[in-house]
């Protein structure tokens, strides 16, 4: 009797509806909230979490995983229970497996695919990207080995997590003091700066560190600042401070010397890109006067050169709006362009660079809903228009 | 006479339009003439007539300019060859709106108030009247700079807006010569000669040896003003010296002028330019009319592409065919409904036959713009209105051709109506055939995902506005049977249909597109979720049919509602400002996307009213209508 209820709710049209309903008013309000909170805030408070909560963490709606969830549950359910294998309900099957497709595969983006940059001026190369949403603290230091390093990596937020960490691979455990969303550094100024350096040792010494609130537009990114301390076994080795426009600092302890720095998490490929040559075009007379920003841009194009020394493969390619470059299980997207914070006649280059092994579901969820749609569709229109006919 | 009312009715208005193809004949003054002359500005090739038109727009929110005490009217050309050619005349000229309602603007550069018989219209004010307090202006334009414009006060937009125009105005005046001076033709003289004494001069103060000091004055002062003229970033009137090498390579008058110095032949456009600004400026008009037609046989032998565009858009700009069809529509609206009173036939066909006539004004006008712009349909908000209501009126169209009962005319001529008003409010902003920027180039794109996408739009406020017919006619009036209220639900129903696919297939497309530019298929983007949100309506729509959750009046009232969903996606997550797709950033339209939102809430509470009580239904029952009133039986599923 229970089952049977349970059966019958699951695979109840109201079901679908009620789903579609809160759907809308979460898309809605979600779309409302980025305004304030930014679209990626926004876009992990509502839409990729089971509740929309308080400040407090109390469940204020349903999020968009527990939505969908229930929707592809009330999907695959109602097709179980009343699945005919009739021509007329063809369009219908088509349809939906389509919507399971998308939903399904919208779900294994979310989880599998990572968004990473690659920014370097003209003449530069890189071999990794970097996510501008997380930073790591790593220590390096060279092994007997003179080919490799060893790197230990420490998460931003592990740190702010736990304020203190000692790993067995360090002489030393690191200790949080401060914690900058958004920052900038500068060169101190002898007669500006009075107040104490941010760090007892290090580049820290030098420089003013600037906190700036924390921005939510898409086409900034926040540069977090910490400062921390490194207790050793002898006792503190000195304040210090991480910021991702520093130079690497060295510590020395005993007889051996690590390499520190705080960044962007890294992912290193097995290739590198070099950026050849930059242009940013302009339509002629377009934007106010003095304000090149306001113009409408015509074209933005990197010209890069992949090596690659595993396949042996040397290239150049061009990489401009809409024409990505997909290598390698990764693709390449033009995203950002400027000029060279000190070099004003070298042109810079971001890349969007991004690994969606869910890249497909798409395609196939929308062959299969919009040919579903037209079977459908063109059934009723033929079966309407037969009717007029004997009519 | 009945049975050739409809022959009566499209001929006349046939002949109307055709009139309207008519080219108007210059009188004195070689108007058009000069107005299909070409030049590069915003990117792309454009006739001078397009300039003044777009220029005017912005400032005066018209395209031709009333002169009050002249009693005439000066169309947007003549107006802008008195802003290039004779600056004084042009700075007294009223052509700067501001809103009646802006006090605090108006008592900010100390503007006069309205007072007729002073001549103060109270809204349009000269270059002359805000001069005095430019610097009022200035102070307050630098600090709304500072704020993100998605946080500006109306206040605030306004001071942005009048800047704006005011530079305008400014580059205008200083695209052919330096606004102050007289006689250009002497200048460019006296610039050419001056240039070799005035260089050398120049190189002896350089090794600081003894030189000629006025030389090197003179020639600095030209050199200073036509400066100016390069920083103004005036549009682009000078045509390439060697086109075969690149078309696109147009310059300003002060950098050609620039150019000379350095050992350039002087342009022949300058002289010719410049000869037409001393002859206007002294009212000569056949030697005016003498160096425009000069010019253009100079231009002739290689500049045949650029003067055939600049031709074509000037006729494209005279044809106004969005503006004949929006009448055209309203005539058959007006007709549409009087058919549905006294069921004449001869009045509905006459309106369904005005309704394919404006269709066809649409779809010329329509065609026009994408051979102009060499793009598919849709490039911007405003070409999104003219689709939207040039698919919605092809669909009112086939359900005319099925049911003739008017209600496809009437859907039609209302819409297309109303979506090419918001076109014309939307091409206020300015040139409406902008350059697309380089996320958007990508015509494979735009003529999927955004073609389809839009019919999403449309066919959704088809089945809106049916459903709007459904109670209207059935609450007001007597004219809603049994069978018109069926027929309706079948249209709604169907066009809904329609409406879920197009919007499914083209959001999905969009995904496609954004995961091949972007590398996302899906953001979560204001302007994707407003979409998303459509597809979702129609699918709880046709769901909650199915499952019998709702019946005829329940669909029409959830019709309704799709309505408000389009439109906030249409219109309203534009005003967001926020995320990759806020292109068309718009602030004013707010007011008037409420006002629709209320207007379909409102009907919608009109809808829940139970239907016995409704006039339609109330004579068909005779009085006591029995529980559920007139509610035809449940829909039957889907697939049956």
């Amino acid at each position: 009797m229970v089952v049977k209820t349970i059966i019958k709710v699951l695979t109840s049209l109201r079901l679908t509806v009620g789903c579609l309903a809160l759907g809308i008013l979460l898309v809605f309000f979600g779309t409302i909230a980025q305004v304030d909170a930014g679209l990626y805030k926004a876009q992990d408070q509502w839409f990729r979490s089971f509740f929309v909560r308080t400040q407090g963490g109390v469940p204020l709606f349903p999020g968009g995983y527990l939505i969908g969830t229930v929707l592809l549950v009330n999907l695959i359910a109602a097709h179980i229970a009343r699945f005919q294998l009739t021509w007329k309900k063809l369009g219908i099957h088509v349809l939906h497996a389509g919507v399971i497709v998308l939903l399904v595969g919208q779900l294994a983006t979310d989880m599998l695919s990572r968004e990473m940059q690659m920014s370097f001026a003209e003449g530069e190369s890189r071999c990794f990207s970097v996510n501008p949403q997380s930073s790591e603290l790593v220590f390096i230091s060279e092994t007997s080995d003179a080919f490799s390093n060893k790197v230990v990596a420490i998460p931003a937020g592990l740190l702010t997590g736990q304020k203190e960490i000692s790993l067995p691979e360090l002489p030393f455990r690191v200790r949080l003091k401060e914690w900058f969303v958004n920052s900038d550094v500068r060169q101190r100024a002898p007669m500006m700066d009075t107040n104490a350096p941010p760090a007892t040792a290090g580049h820290g010494r030098n420089v003013t560190l600037i906190p700036l609130p924390e921005t939510k537009k898409m086409d900034e990114r926040n540069l977090p600042g910490i400062t921390f301390e490194l207790v050793g076994a002898q006792g503190s080795l000195g304040t210090w401070l991480g910021h991702a426009k520093l130079r690497d600092q060295e510590v020395t302890v005993g007889d051996k010397t690590w390499q520190m720095a705080f960044r962007f998490e890294r992912e290193y490929h097995p290739f590198t890109v070099e950026l050849l040559k930059t242009t940013h075009e302009i339509y002629r007379g377009t934007g106010t006067p003095g304000r090149p920003d306001t113009a409408i841009p015509k074209n933005f194009q990197s010209r890069v050169k992949l090596d690659n020394p595993q396949r042996r493969e040397t290239r150049e390619a061009d990489i401009r709006m809409n024409e990505p470059l997909r290598y390698e299980g990764l693709t390449f997207y033009q995203y950002q362009m400027g000029r060279d914070e000190v070099q004003q006649n070298l042109g810079t280059s971001t890349l969007q660079v991004v690994r969606n092994p869910g890249w497909l579901a798409p395609y196939a969820g929308c062959v299969l809903v919009g040919g579903g749609l037209i079977i459908q569709f063109l059934m009723h229109l033929i079966g309407f228009i037969r009717k007029r006919r004997t009519a | 006479m009945k049975k050739w009312l409809p022959w009566i009715m499209a001929g006349v208005f046939g002949v109307w339009i055709l009139s309207t193809l008519r080219m108007p004949r210059d009188k004195e003054w070689a108007l058009s003439e000069f107005g299909k002359l070409p030049l590069l500005s915003n990117g792309r090739f454009q006739p001078m007539d397009s300039l003044a038109r777009n220029s005017l727009l912005q400032m005066l929110e018209k395209q031709s300019l009333h002169l009050q005490d002249e009693k005439r009217t000066m169309p947007a050309t003549g107006w802008l060859m008195e802003v290039m050619m004779n600056q004084e005349r042009a700075d007294t000229r009223k052509i700067f709106r501001i809103a009646p309602g802006n006090f605090e603007l108006k008592s900010l550069l100390k503007l006069p108030p309205r007072n007729m018989a002073a001549g103060e219209d109270g809204k349009h004010y000269s270059w002359n009247q805000i001069k005095p307090s430019l610097e009022a202006l200035e102070k307050e334009g630098r600090r709304v700079a500072q704020i993100d414009a998605a946080h500006r006060n109306p206040f605030d937009q306004s001071i942005m807006k009048l800047q704006n125009a005011l530079f305008l105005y400014m580059r205008l005046k200083n695209t052919i010569h330096p606004e102050n001076a007289t006689n250009f033709v002497a200048d460019l003289g006296r610039y050419a000669a001056s240039i070799k004494p005035g260089m050398e001069a120049f190189q002896l103060q350089q090794q600081e040896k003894a030189h000629d000091e006025a030389a090197l004055q003179l020639f600095g002062d030209f050199a200073q003003r036509f400066t100016i003229m390069i920083r103004m970033e005036t549009p682009l009137l000078v045509p390439p010296h060697h086109p075969e090498r690149s078309r696109d390579e147009w310059m300003r008058i002060g950098e050609a002028l620039i150019e000379v110095a350095r050992g350039e032949p002087m342009h022949f456009a300058i002289p010719a330019y410049a000869k037409m600004a001393l002859a206007y400026r002294e009212g000569r008009a056949a030697d005016f009319n003498k160096a425009v037609a000069e010019y253009r046989q100079a231009l002739t032998p290689q500049f045949i592409p650029e003067l055939k565009k600049a031709s074509r858009e000037y006729f494209f700009n005279h044809l106004q065919a969005f503006y004949t069809a929006s009448i055209v529509y309203v005539m058959a609206f007006l007709l549409a409904c009087f058919s549905w009173f006294n069921l004449s036939e001869p009045l509905r066909r006459s309106a369904a036959w005005l309704v394919v006539l404006g269709f066809v004004v649409h779809t010329c006008g329509l065609v026009f713009r994408m051979v102009l712009e060499n793009r598919p349909p849709v490039t911007n908000l405003y070409s999104s209105a003219i689709f939207i209501g040039w698919g919605a009126v092809v669909l009112g169209m086939i359900l005319e051709r099925f049911y003739r009962d008017g209600i496809g005319t009437v859907v039609a001529s209302m819409l297309g109506f109303l979506t090419l008003i918001i076109a014309h409010n939307l091409a206020l902003g300015g040139d409406t055939m902008e350059m697309m920027r380089a996320v958007l180039d990508t015509n494979f794109w735009l003529a999927t995902h955004v073609v389809i996408i839009t019919l999403g739009y449309a066919s959704t406020g088809v089945a809106g506005f049916l459903a709007i017919i459904y109670l209207v006619r059935g609450i007001f009036t007597r004219t809603l049977s049994q069978a018109t209220a069926k027929a309706l639900s079948r249209m709604v129903y169907g066009i809904l249909c329609f409406a879920t696919l197009f919007s499914f297939v083209g959001t999905v497309l969009g995904g496609i597109w954004a995961d091949q530019s972007w590398g996302r298929f899906w953001g979560w983007d204001p302007k994707e979720n407003g979409a998303l949100i459509i597809v979702l309506w129609n699918a709880l729509v046709l769901h909650a049919r199915w499952g019998g959750l709702v019946r005829e009046r329940g669909l029409m009232n959830l019709a309704i509602v799709g309505n408000i969903v389009t439109s906030w996606s249409w219109f309203g997550v534009n005003m967001l400002g926020i995320g990759l797709h806020s292109y068309g950033f718009m602030d004013q339209a707010f007011w008037y996307l409420m006002l629709f939102v209320g207007l379909n809430v409102a009907l919608i509470g009109l809808g829940l009213i139970p239907q016995h009580y409704w006039r339609s239904f109330r004579s068909t029952s005779g009085g006591t209508p029995p529980p559920g009133g007139n509610i035809p039986g449940r829909p039957a599923p889907a697939g049956a």
